[in-house]
């Protein structure tokens, strides 16, 4: 797992490695067992205070996606990774024709964007009092 | 004249110095910086005056502040190199620059001090020759980071290389509290990322206390996690930098004619208002009512710092102390109303 921490884009570094560790857990990167890197690594590789890392590992165990073992580490307990959502799976290759479908038919990235925004919406309803 | 290489240097000592005998040293017993009254004289006026607050150990410290503002005077004093002007800085519990703690700190300073005629390799081994808890490995790690060839003469160095030895130098002690003087300003990109990642691995791993100056305030937020912000010879914040950010609220209220509205005397202490056409946007520090708002935000701890050096006449926010000299009566302090 290698976070990468964009440094002013407007998300809070520690929201930007929680953001990172649920995509890894999606798309089946991350899975139950795996050990996520130590705070030590991450921040000598990204330059961010320790306390960012360590506050996202506890947002995330809070979550209940990972385990701090007391001098061990921090380990994966659940996946978020559906059969769907793996590259090479029917689910994806079908959305990726339909992407290539819209690109051919001069589609730009925000009508993609707005079009599947709004499908999600009728399909995937947010729960109310959601952000 | 004090040698920066030397930790004996500023002050005398006899006899081995023992670590241990100092019964206040274990983890949160004194405050890694502890200013009471601190006070510096600049070139014309005091530099800083009355300045009280407490750095906790294990803080990655941001200090901030316009040139002139002390923030050299109060690192070259915590490394035992001046004397204050006024009060007290205690550093680890101790008198700056005495034998307790002149080997528990790592020190930078922005003209980096180094003997020219000597290379790199030349300069690690001084290190190692003055320094009783020396660290090859980490001084070493810096050197190779920064792809320093050990038998360059420290002369012949950018002084971008030139900091890189330096910081090899401060690190090779093992120090428990680094002050660091604008130790980024003259790396290039790439190295100022390694050696960030450098001092925050060291912090991770040792809980080593940092404290740097710096001018890059888009960058603090993710490095620090405390800050020091001095402006106008006043200390103006002092405290975590989540707390700091939680305090305040960017406010925008619309103003449909000229007149400015009358902000509400309770709604919490303004720091800064700002008024654009119909826009009227103002910062404030524990806001006690929205009411009236247009729009309320958390602003960046780059905006907050920002507004503060902007408005150097607002009443400090200093971490276990209360905010400013709070009225009795319900009337703000005058220093809390927004400038016209």
């Amino acid at each position: 797992m290698d976070y990468r921490i964009e440094r002013h884009n407007g998300v809070a570094p520690y929201q930007q490695i929680i953001q990172q560790t649920r995509q890894a857990l999606r798309l089946g990167q991350l899975v139950p067992g795996d050990m996520l890197p130590s705070a030590s690594a991450v921040v000598a590789a990204t330059a961010v205070n320790p306390n960012t890392v360590l506050k996202a590992y506890r947002e995330l165990e809070r979550e209940g996606l990972v385990d701090t073992r007391q001098g061990r580490g921090t380990f994966v307990r659940a996946s978020l990774a559906q059969p769907g959502t793996q590259a090479g799976s029917p689910l994806r290759d079908e959305l990726r024709v339909w992407m290539a479908t819209a690109r051919a038919g001069g589609l730009e990235r925000e009508d993609v964007a707005a079009l599947l925004a709004a499908e999600l919406d009728v399909f995937f309803p947010r729960p109310v009092g959601s952000r | 004249m004090n040698h920066p290489l030397d930790p004996s240097a500023a002050h005398q000592h006899d006899g081995p110095y023992d670590s241990g005998s100092y019964g206040d040293d274990a983890p949160g017993a004194s405050p890694a910086l502890e200013a009471v009254g601190l006070g510096f004289r600049g070139r014309d006026e005091w530099a800083l005056r009355g300045g009280d607050f407490a750095v906790p150990r294990g803080r990655v410290v941001g200090l901030v502040g316009p040139n002139g503002s002390g923030k050299t005077a109060l690192l070259t004093v915590a490394a035992g190199l001046r004397p204050v002007d006024a009060g007290t800085l205690r550093v680890l519990g101790h008198a700056p620059g005495t034998p307790a703690v002149l080997p528990r700190v790592g020190v930078l300073l922005q003209d980096r001090p180094l003997e020219r005629g000597f290379t790199v390799a030349e300069t690690l081994r001084l290190g190692r020759a003055l320094n009783p808890g020396w660290s090859e490995a980490a001084a070493r790690a810096i050197i190779d980071d920064c792809d320093i060839p050990p038998r360059a003469r420290v002369g012949r160095l950018s002084a971008g290389q030139r900091t890189c030895v330096a910081l090899a130098l401060a690190l090779g002690k093992e120090p428990e509290l680094l002050l660091l003087d604008e130790p980024m300003a003259d790396l290039d990109p790439q190295r100022r990322l390694a050696l960030t990642g450098v001092l925050m691995k060291r912090a991770a791993e040792h809980g080593t206390t940092i404290v740097m100056s710096s001018h890059a305030l888009s960058e603090l937020h993710l490095v620090c996690d405390h800050v020091l912000l001095m402006a106008r010879g006043r200390v103006l914040l002092a405290d975590d930098t989540e707390f700091v950010e939680a305090a305040h609220s960017l406010m925008t209220f619309t103003c449909p004619d000229a007149a400015t509205p009358a902000i509400p005397p309770q709604m919490g202490t303004v720091i800064e208002t700002r008024r654009s056409g119909r826009v009227l946007s103002v910062l404030v520090r524990f806001p006690l009512t929205t009411d009236g708002a247009a729009s309320t935000a958390a602003p960046s701890l780059e905006e907050i710092l920002l507004a503060y050096l902007r408005n150097p006449q607002a009443a400090p926010l200093i971490a276990g102390r209360f905010t400013a000299k709070a009225p009795a009566s319900g009337s703000p302090d005058p220093q809390d109303r927004p400038a016209r």
